[in-house]
């Protein structure tokens, strides 16, 4: 399974690297949102936990819009027709999605994150806080790769992926939101553990539950 | 299967349980302390949340029949234990708004993490009925439904969990809303009132399947006997009569 998965998330990469079709975008629109957060917030400098909400819903927002786009080339170019007449497990479709997602997001926050602390974030960025946005990014690649296989056979893709996916990482932004906030703000405490803890066992839960349904999302 | 089976006798039950249920509020518990009569609404408020949270989870389960057996009879009942879930989400919102507004001044709360995490669940449950919808083909659309429902239903306990979490990291609650501090007579009463309100739920399930059924058959009745005048079924998020 491993060894499909990774040849799939391969295929994935280079798809990306060739056309540039979702990174570039995602990390576009996180600048976009941070003029319009300046503007619409009118602050020229943030922290603590306005700062940690700003960075969370512009790296959710980012994310929506790959999530949009992830099983787009399967469907429409019959990749889902091919990888069912492979005899392969079909989990290892959802693990080459995930991955794929989660290295699209780390490839959005290489430039997302910096231009935060240039552009917004007032004290000094705490490198711990990467800790959290890395158990964050995981939990949004699960989520995410759950409900874009879900919304990609409707006919509303666009609008059913949000609707999903949103208000299952609800838990998740009050953990990451939680956990940033005292890293972003001056001389404010540490790492929080327990918050860690909550997302690492969201994660975890959410790695199960989608291992276990995704199966049927690919039947035909 | 016939979902009809006495449901007459489950109606009057729960009718006469739920008359019970508010005789009591209003006339045998004693008033509260701190809020008066305003925490009457309480023996509403919280039975329905309740049999609502439940409904989700009973549609999960069901979802589950579905994904095991692929038979779409798991599919109606999932689809309409959901539906009616829905529909006493909209009453828990707006009574818990009301209870909020009389008891702490106003309208929503976010300190309250129990009704920040029921709208979020309810928010998440809005979409059932919009991703029913944008699926055509009625064998994809009961199986993606039920992928949603479980992975809903399975979402519901985390989320209570993780927004109770996010306000008790701040102020630890020692009373809970249900909690073990009820003097005998309001638990009693309340204990009635979950009663009467899940024999509610059941009977407006029963009903539900039953007619729905009913209607299955009168098609399929007016196919084979030839009826061409059958107009074609109205597109809509409930699950279509099985071929």
């Amino acid at each position: 399974m491993i060894r499909v998965a990774l040849a799939v998330l391969r295929k994935d990469l280079l798809v990306e690297l060739r056309t540039k079709e979702s990174v570039p975008a995602m990390a576009l629109f996180s600048l976009v949102t941070y003029v319009v957060f300046r503007f619409g917030l009118d602050r020229t400098s943030l922290e603590g936990d306005l700062a940690a909400g700003v960075l969370v819903v512009t790296l959710l927002f980012a994310a929506v819009l790959g999530i949009n786009r992830l099983f787009v080339a399967e469907r429409e170019q019959g990749g889902f027709d091919a990888f069912l007449l492979a005899p392969v497990d079909r989990s290892a479709l959802l693990v080459a999605k995930a991955l794929a997602l989660l290295v699209f997001l780390v490839a959005v926050e290489v430039v997302a994150v910096p231009a935060f602390v240039v552009l917004l974030l007032g004290p000094a960025f705490d490198p711990a806080a990467l800790v959290v946005l890395a158990l964050a990014d995981v939990g949004i690649a699960v989520i995410g790769t759950l409900a874009s296989a879900l919304a990609v056979q409707t006919r509303a893709r666009d609008l059913i992926v949000p609707l999903v996916a949103l208000p299952l990482l609800v838990p998740l932004v009050i953990a990451t939101a939680q956990g940033l906030s005292p890293l972003l703000s001056e001389g404010g405490g540490g790492l929080d553990a327990g918050w860690l803890a909550v997302l690492g066992l969201y994660d975890t839960v959410f790695v199960l539950l989608s291992y276990a349904v995704f199966d049927f999302l690919l039947e035909d | 299967m016939l979902y009809g089976k006495r449901l007459r006798g489950l109606a009057v039950a729960s009718a006469l349980v739920l008359s019970v249920a508010f005789a009591l509020a209003f006339f045998y518990a004693p008033l509260d302390a701190d809020q008066g009569f305003v925490q009457k609404i309480f023996y509403l408020h919280v039975p329905m949340a309740i049999v609502c949270l439940g409904g989700f989870i009973f549609g999960g389960i069901c979802a589950i029949g579905l994904l095991r057996t692929g038979d779409r009879k798991w599919d109606l009942r999932s689809y309409v234990a959901i539906h009616l879930s829905l529909i006493l989400g909209v009453g828990v919102l707006l009574t818990g708004m009301i209870w909020a507004k009389a008891s702490w001044g106003s309208w929503w709360v976010w300190e309250e993490p129990t009704l920040v995490a029921f709208l979020v669940a309810f928010l998440l449950y809005a979409t059932y009925q919009p991703l029913r919808f944008s699926i055509e083909d009625p064998e994809k659309q009961a199986r993606y439904a039920a992928v949603f429902a479980v992975v809903a239903g399975a979402f519901v306990p985390l989320n209570f969990l993780a927004v109770r979490l996010a306000e008790s990291l701040v102020h630890p609650r020692v009373l809970t809303a249900t909690g073990g501090t009820m003097p005998g007579a309001m638990r009693l009463t309340f204990i009635v009132a979950v009663v009467g309100m899940t024999g509610l739920f059941v009977t407006l399930w029963k009903y539900e399947m039953a007619s729905k059924n009913a209607t299955f058959r009168l098609r399929a009745l007016r196919r084979r006997l030839g009826d061409d005048e059958l107009p074609p079924a109205r597109r809509s998020a409930a699950p279509a009569a099985p071929s």
